[in-house]
């Protein structure tokens, strides 16, 4: 058969054959044990034209609803410029491997090392790696890292405002990695510091996991954490949506030991989940605890200042079982993107991101309190463009979801029955604000006003 | 690619008052300021302020420095560095996929659910396993995904001093890693003068401590692991299970699935076999699929597919509700690279079931015909059929202190990706050449043709080949400076 991906004709074939002393394709197989064979085609579809593939898509796409997105709860809908995509798309970035070669690989290594710069900057740490996969796992990768720099200390703490996602995928590592992951509470919304300092006078905690803002989208005051945590000799984590480093408090400058965390928000798709990046930044005295691939500074046979993989020796490929981490490739493009979004932005965009969305929050959760649908849940709690709502209607808080989804529109988030987490990033416009707030109102009351009488108010 | 090195920064090219955005305004008054000063970035981050303009040519002068697929032939061993065809990544980016969120209610979402759920049957299909999950966001995250599949199913039934892991000594190095991060210890098994697992060793490991045994199959040295029957026969009768670690998948496609040969857990590499871009190292894809009853052990969240009343098929995410203490739980965020799935999913319609049959039997093909041209001038250590990439011990002319990685660099000058190098730990010189289906015999007689130059120059002009790479954009990096004194951001320039 011919298929446009193989450039091999019947004569290529059978000169190649011909050349290793054999005389069918399925010579080249006589090693494997004919029980061990497939004696059928696979049960798939015989090969398809582009068009029939992209009609296959189509007929996906069309069972997809989009819908004008008010839910973060960690993954946020800002603006990707359009620069951003044109630039991954370039095959020399897109279709390159792992930059093992350096004299042909300098655009990787470039990118890869003002990636890093930018991360030190957002979270104002010393040292940053080439990325991680995702938030969840750079997050159980810092944790990883706490105990493997505590050597006997196993047990790490993680705060209960920490996303329940990430705490999650940390259970899943510290499980199988042996590490004990203890709760300090919450009061109020916020980490009960009373108690982390109760748990930490144990002496067997390695790290602590907090988050800024913590999940319900309140911004803490994490003033002594770093030093009570290490009087304890443990490690302080912080985690962030890398967006809002642009103008809150960092990481570095709480006192943190490692930043770890998701940087989608840095204008990257939805993507209904992934490709993400994870970022993991730490202070230079534990560069070579740190996981994963980093680029460094060196110059070449000509004097010239150029970009390598370094501090290999922390890695898979050379230290195998005793590797700082399992990871071998990094979140590449990814990182790509973020370096080329940051270039774009700068820090007085990265802000005016920030101010828009978290203007439009304040003033989304004042109208929502005055519909009297909704309340605060901490009403005395700072946040930036995410909050948290307990809803007042007359109806349960699912059918009001349901019905704003009906009409194009993702309220938020649940996180119980009568509570919801709602998110205003710089995308959303004016018009879009409001509809919410007429919906609140309206959808509110135990008896619904008809569809059809409100067709113009659909996003 | 350009030769000539382009080497700014973006932050040199930064001036004050430049900017490369503009964002409409939502009219709401600003709330920044009404927040304590002390819950603020003091200062702001220095980053760069440059227009779109010079954002875009400095993004792209510095692609000239790179070197991918479409440049040219990228033999990399244990890569599978195949042509990444266009189409899938405009059905990647498809807005109607792009734009969700993954909080979405599933009745909105049925289109991307069901596209996860046929990728998940498709790699059930060509792997001959019971279900797969697309979760884990690259090979090595795949492998840490099945151990711990493994450990569950151990857990399971009470069977708690399964501990240790066994690797051959030939194993790529994410094998054993994954294994200390999944809280196993590892031992390795070694391999024979053929390149194969040494089945009396292998035996004489087994006993009651050992939670799985991983081979790669074809191995890293390209050979075909025929005694995998008996193999799966003493693993399982120790009670042990038996990974696939499916970087090597191509030359299978078509020819044989690791379900038949005995394996009860593996991964794929969507980056490697199923044509997704590696993007300069990610994001990839490393689902995992388990053989029929370890399904319950797969980790959350899964896509499951119901018929209510014999009615149309519905899609929903399924968070193990009875999350008993088998449940792995959550290894990722959510579906894993949703958008690099997709890709997967358009390269396997576009191949067909007639298209993957070819795909292996090429690739196979590909690798022994380079073999075979060039076995004259290079120390082949194994000698018979290879599968999708085969190893060379160094030049077969050890006299003239010519060595791996001089061969290496010279083939970059004349433009070529170099073989992996240095790996399998096997030998000392390992020059691991993986062509792919993808490449034409032009372009595999091209590079025969330089491969043999190369030779010919060690042995006439051997100072050439060791001062390699001699036109590339940069020259010999200092990589011991670098690793010595390690300068990892701007800042410290």
């Amino acid at each position: 058969m011919v298929h446009r991906y193989f450039p091999h004709t019947s004569a290529d074939i059978a000169e190649m054959l011909k050349r290793c002393g054999m005389e069918s394709l399925d010579d080249l197989y006589s090693d494997v044990p004919d029980s061990l064979k497939l004696k059928r085609n696979y049960d798939l579809k015989p090969q398809m034209s582009e068009k029939v593939v992209r009609d296959f898509f189509e007929e996906l796409a069309v069972k997809n609803q989009p819908l004008t997105c008010f839910a973060g709860a960690g993954f946020y809908d800002h603006y990707s410029p359009a620069v951003v995509q044109s630039i991954l798309s370039r095959s020399e970035f897109l279709t390159a491997y792992t930059p093992y070669q350096p004299e042909i690989s300098q655009g990787t290594l470039q990118y890869i090392f003002e990636y890093q710069s930018m991360m030190t900057q957002l979270t104002g740490m010393e040292v940053s790696n080439a990325s991680m996969y995702d938030g969840t796992t750079a997050v159980a990768e810092a944790m990883l890292m706490a105990v493997a720099h505590a050597r006997k200390r196993n047990r790490v703490l993680v705060s209960a405002t920490v996303n329940p996602i990430y705490r999650e995928v940390i259970d899943t590592y510290a499980h199988y990695h042996g590490v004990t992951v203890d709760t300090i509470p919450e009061k109020d919304g916020v980490t009960d510091v009373a108690v982390m300092e109760e748990m930490l006078n144990a002496g067997d905690v390695a790290g602590v996991i907090v988050a800024t803002p913590n999940y319900y989208g309140i911004l803490e005051d994490y003033t002594g954490f770093a030093d009570k945590i290490h009087a304890a000799k443990a490690l302080l984590i912080m985690t962030a949506p890398a967006s809002a480093l642009g103008v809150i408090r960092t990481p570095g400058e709480w006192g943190a030991d490692i930043a770890a965390g998701e940087a989608q928000s840095l204008g990257m798709p939805l993507n209904f989940g992934g490709p993400y990046l994870g970022y993991m930044c730490c202070s230079k005295a534990l560069i070579r605890k740190l996981p994963g691939r980093i680029v460094g500074a060196t110059t070449d046979a000509d004097g010239r200042r150029v970009f390598v993989l370094t501090l290999q020796a922390r890695e898979q490929h050379i230290r195998r079982d005793k590797a700082t981490s399992n990871i071998c490739s990094n979140q590449g493009l990814m990182a790509l993107y973020a370096a080329v979004y940051l270039s774009l932005m700068g820090a007085k965009g990265l802000r005016e991101v920030n101010e828009i969305s978290a203007a439009g929050a304040h003033y989304l959760a004042k109208r929502l309190v005055e519909t009297g649908a909704f309340e605060l849940k901490y009403p005395d709690k700072p946040f930036l463009n995410e909050f948290t709502v307990k809803f007042r209607g007359e109806v349960k808080l699912i059918d009001f979801m349901e019905v704003c989804t009906s009409c194009g529109c993702l309220p938020g988030v649940m996180l119980a029955d009568d509570e919801l987490l709602v998110c205003v990033t710089e995308t959303r416009t004016r018009e879009e604000i409001d509809r919410y707030i007429w919906r609140a109102e309206t959808f509110s009351k135990a008896t619904l006003p008809s569809f059809a009488e409100n067709k113009n108010i659909n996003d | 690619m350009n030769k000539k090195y382009y080497g700014k920064l973006i932050f040199e090219l930064s001036r004050p008052g430049r900017q490369g955005y503009y964002l409409s305004k939502n009219g709401c008054d600003d709330a920044l300021d009404s927040l304590p000063a002390n819950l603020l970035r003091e200062n702001a981050p220095e980053l760069p302020e440059v227009d779109e303009p010079s954002v875009v040519r400095h993004y792209n002068n510095m692609s000239d420095n790179n070197f991918g697929v479409d440049t040219g032939f990228y033999p990399l061993g244990s890569c599978t560095m195949k042509y990444n065809p266009k189409i899938n990544e405009e059905m990647a980016s498809l807005p109607a996929f792009s734009i969700l969120h993954p909080f979405q209610p599933s009745a909105t979402v049925q289109g991307a659910l069901e596209a996860y759920y046929e990728l998940q049957k498709m790699l059930s299909e060509i792997g001959g396993m019971a279900e797969f999950t697309l979760n884990p966001y690259a090979g090595a995250h795949g492998e840490l995904t099945g151990l711990m599949v493994i450990r569950a199913y151990h857990e399971s039934r009470g069977d708690l001093k399964r501990t240790k892991v066994i690797v051959p000594d030939s194993a790529h190095g994410t094998n054993p890693a994954s294994a200390a991060v999944a809280g196993l210890k590892v031992v390795e098994v070694k391999s024979l003068a053929d390149g194969t697992v040494d089945v009396e060793a292998l035996r004489a490991l087994l006993d009651d401590t050992v939670a799985a045994v991983m081979m790669t199959n074809p191995n890293t040295v390209g050979i075909f692991e025929h005694n995998i029957p008996e193999i799966a026969e003493i693993v399982h009768e120790c009670g042990a299970l038996l990974y696939y670690d499916g970087a090597n998948l191509n030359p299978l496609l078509g020819v044989a699935r690791p379900g038949d040969m005995g394996f009860d857990v593996m991964h794929i590499n969507l980056h490697k076999t199923f044509s997704t871009p590696h993007g300069g190292g990610g994001p990839g894809a490393g689902p995992v699929g388990v053989r029929a009853g370890l399904e319950k052990f797969l980790p959350n969240p899964r896509v499951v597919r119901r018929q209510p009343g014999g009615g149309d098929a519905l899609f929903e995410l399924d968070f193990g509700t009875e999350k008993g203490p088998n449940a792995l739980g959550r290894i990722s965020a959510w579906l894993g690279n949703f958008a690099v799935e997709l890709k997967a999913l358009a390269y396997i319609l576009s191949l067909g079931a007639d298209g993957l049959k070819m795909a292996g039997p090429l690739a196979t093909l590909n690798a022994n015909y380079v073999k075979e041209c060039l076995r004259d001038l290079y120390l082949l250590p194994i000698d018979r059929v290879c599968k999708h990439e085969f190893v060379f011990d160094g030049l077969a002319d050890k006299s003239t202190g010519v060595t791996t990685l001089n061969v290496a660099k010279r083939l970059l000058d004349y433009g070529f990706h170099a073989p992996t190098i240095y790996f399998p730990l096997l030998f000392h010189e390992s020059l691991m050449i993986e062509p792919t289906e993808t490449e034409s015999k032009e372009t595999l007689d091209e590079f025969i043709g330089v491969m043999r130059e190369i030779a010919r120059e060690a042995a006439e002009d051997p100072e050439t080949v060791k001062a390699a790479p001699l036109e590339t954009p940069i020259r010999k990096p200092d990589d011991t400076a670098a690793a010595l004194n390690p300068v990892v951001t701007y800042a410290e320039l």
